[in-house]
């Protein structure tokens, strides 16, 4: 069998190197709608039609049914890896390069692999197994989209620490939302059919309440939809053209390009994920922009830096463009930024109420303001955690 | 403050709801399965279900099959019991009788929008269902959208056509407890083999489902929606915490208000978002800024925003207040370009705004 040989043997010499593999994601939004139960059900048929399906992670987290929906798949065994004593499996990405099927089944997307693992994220395995030429059909949930984090926060309380990259998702061809009711989902739950009974307590508690649930799933259902506008427009230029379409011409026309100013206020990750959003939204190009002073000796050095310098990163994991600017004032060279780049909007973060850079802060904010009268000027506030209980 | 609009029910409106659910809880529960086109499975996940809830010990009964079926689906059929249709001139409607007698706990249908043939009590098959509903019966049915009365229109507007058939508006909004959207690959589409044909009318063709698509999530987005602000308001929640933004407009005689409103216009529907527009009063308006005003305050009528007329000594102050009461998330407002006695008293309102509206966005147009 041609999967048996490691090398590029399986590709006649005239080929390319293979072409990317397709990624179908099931999207769901929570623990328990049924989105690996879907995606066994749909390899399921996908193996009828013939197709070489393997199933590359698979985590049964117990449930008979869906157990039941892997019988007649091939699974690629997992690794074990051993961390501070305890053995863990992960998935053996390169067992799966190597035995080459045309489809990969990958469970749980937005998962942290152990430390010592080749790569941190399983989204980073997925990114391997695309690049081997392998399509693959995986699953998340909404809240660990990049994008969404502070908007997960208002509606849960909590703060998601797995997350997958807005772009990864983008890269999708295909993304299908995994529907339940709230009420279904919630009679899972107390039925046992999603964790055992102490942390479906634990879980009713928190995540499971039915408000949550229901924004939750009202918000994955418009991801859902606006993924598929998005690949829409990419796909079929040609054919959107004289279409009602759900933007105005005028929209479309004036190609809108975003800065976010990034400093070391940690308000700057939530600007860096609203204008991700918006940059989609709007189909805009967007900049992450960092100025530092020119006397760079006067300045304090270490954690103000370092902030900075994390919140260009997380921008960069975005796919969002960032640059350094120098300037002894920063409105100034934030403008001046600005009309170089012919930016239409800028995004500035308001620093929280009572810190000690607020006062600073909001006169630079109306500076900026005062000077860009030509440009869109956002100030972006940190929302309060919403009251969750009546 | 004048001419508020709020969102609290009226009395008639509670009534109606309390009505509402004592006619519920009576009533058989209704489930439906929303699809965007043939194919995308919705008969396999509504009878798995059934044969899900089958195993948990509920008296599961389908009453109403479609004429073929792919082998995974029979495989399921073959695991549920069957109240057999009625033939009559080549049409097969539910045997409602049967059903009732039969008194299952779950009747599971497959496909909602059928018209029965003549003769038959019922000229729709969505009446039989009533029927069942009122019976005490629950009913799992599918749909897909073209069906629904509701979205017809808009079905037209991206496929070229108008099923013949239609489930009235009522029926749905009132008798459906759950909805629940199968979304699936167009089914020649995901990583399956694309069917052959000209690529010019296979991508027309995507384009189309893919737009049924979208309809259908939204649908649901705002069915989820509904039952949320429901949910809050039964529960004495007085925050709303959907997944929404609402949005206020500053409008003055001198502002730049269409590119403002358009905006946020699109910005609320995109995050089925309310959308407020308010002017604060000023004493002297002459009658031309008057007449400007009210040609404004028209066009964000027309765009579906509440408008409302503040009243205040301090602009800035009026706005915040508003604000807050209707729990704003973003505020639009034009870059000032004014200097003129309110300035030097008050500093400018988009400075006022900017420094005080703690927890809402504040969005500064160019003039």
């Amino acid at each position: 069998m041609s999967s048996s040989i490691p090398s590029s043997t399986g590709f006649s010499t005239d080929d390319p190197p293979p072409a990317r593999g397709r990624l179908q994601l099931f999207l769901g939004y929570a623990a328990g709608v049924g989105k690996t139960y879907r995606m066994l059900e749909e390899a399921q048929q996908l193996k009828r039609q013939g197709k070489e399906i393997v199933i590359g992670y698979f985590e049964p987290h117990g449930r008979k049914d869906t157990i039941a929906r892997t019988v007649g798949l091939e699974m690629v065994p997992t690794k074990t890896i051993n961390y501070r004593g305890v053995s863990l499996q992960e998935m053996d990405t390169a067992a799966i390069r190597m035995r080459r099927p045309t489809i990969c089944v990958v469970d749980e997307l937005a998962h942290t692999n152990v430390p010592g693992s080749e790569r941190s994220k399983r989204w980073e395995d997925v990114q391997a197994l695309l690049d081997a030429g392998i399509d693959v059909m995986t699953n998340m949930n909404i809240q660990h989209l990049e994008s969404l984090n502070d908007q997960i926060f208002h509606i849960t309380g909590v703060r998601v620490r797995e997350t997958v990259p807005d772009w990864f998702v983008k890269s999708a061809d295909e993304v299908v939302m995994v529907d339940a009711t709230t009420g279904a989902l919630l009679n899972r739950l107390r039925r046992g059919d999603i964790y055992a009974p102490d942390k479906a307590q634990r879980a009713m508690e928190n995540f499971f309440k039915e408000s949550t649930l229901g924004a939750l799933r009202e918000l994955a259902l418009r991801q859902t939809a606006h993924e598929l506008e998005l690949r829409e427009i990419t796909e079929t230029p040609e054919v959107t053209e004289g279409l009602p379409s759900t933007s105005t011409p005028s929209e479309r026309e004036i190609h809108d390009r975003i800065l976010i100013y990034v400093t070391a206020d940690p308000s700057s990750a939530m600007l860096i994920r609203r204008g991700r959003r918006m940059a989609d939204y709007l189909g805009a190009d967007c900049f992450a922009v960092s100025v530092s002073s020119r006397q760079d000796g006067r300045r304090p050095a270490g954690e103000g830096i370092d902030a900075v310098e994390t919140h260009l990163n997380f921008a960069r994991t975005l796919h969002i463009e960032t640059r350094s600017v120098e300037g002894d004032d920063p409105a100034e060279a934030i403008i001046d930024f600005a009309r170089r780049n012919r930016v239409t909007q800028i995004l500035l973060g308001r620093p929280k109420y009572r810190s000690w850079s607020r006062l600073l802060g909001t006169d630079l904010i109306l500076r900026i303001v005062q000077k860009a009268k030509d440009i869109r000027v956002i100030i972006v506030a940190a929302r309060r955690q919403q009251q969750q209980r009546p | 403050m004048a001419n508020h609009s709020t969102q609290r029910p009226t009395p008639e409106q509670l009534l109606a709801q309390i009505e509402l659910e004592e006619r519920r809880a009576r009533r058989g529960r209704l489930k439906v399965f929303l699809g965007y086109a043939g194919g995308v499975g919705k008969s396999f996940q509504m009878l798995d279900e059934g044969r899900r809830r089958r195993q948990r010990g509920e008296d599961v009964v389908v009453c109403a099959l479609q004429p073929e079926y792919p082998p995974e689906v029979q495989a399921i059929l073959q695991k549920l019991e069957m109240v057999p249709m009625v033939k009559s001139g080549g049409m097969e409607s539910i045997d409602v009788p049967a059903v009732i007698r039969r008194h299952p706990q779950v009747a599971l249908i497959d496909g909602l929008a059928y018209e029965n043939p003549p003769g038959n009590p019922n000229a729709h098959r969505w009446q039989d269902v009533e029927q069942l509903l009122d019976a005490g019966i629950s009913v799992v049915a599918t749909v897909n959208l073209q069906y629904l009365e509701k979205l017809q229109d808009e079905v037209e507007r991206i496929t070229g056509t108008r099923a013949s058939s239609a489930i009235p508006r009522g029926f749905l909004d009132g008798s459906a407890d759950e909805i629940v959207v199968v979304d699936a690959p167009a089914p020649e589409s995901g990583l399956r083999e694309a069917p052959p044909g000209d690529r010019a009318s296979l991508l027309a063709e995507k384009h189309k489902l893919s737009r049924l698509r979208e309809l259908a999530l939204l649908v649901a987005a705002s069915v989820v929606d509904r039952q949320l602000e429901n949910y809050v308001r039964s529960h004495g929640m007085d925050q709303l915490w959907r997944v929404q933004e609402r949005i206020l407009v500053c409008v003055s005689p001198r502002s730049n208000t269409a590119h403002m409103l358009d905006s946020a216009r699109r910005n609320a529907d995109r995050f089925q978002g309310e959308l407020h527009v308010a002017y604060v009063q000023e004493r002297s308006l002459s009658d031309q800024d008057r007449a400007i005003l009210e040609r404004k305050l028209d066009h964000a009528r027309e765009l579906g925003a509440q408008v409302d007329m503040l009243s205040g000594f301090d602009t800035a102050d009026a706005i915040l207040k508003f604000a807050r009461e209707k729990g704003i998330t973003q505020i639009f407002v034009g870059h000032s370009t004014r200097h003129g006695m309110q300035k030097r008293v008050w500093g400018n309102l988009v400075d006022r705004l900017i420094r005080s509206a703690e927890g809402i966005d504040v969005v500064v147009y160019p003039q």
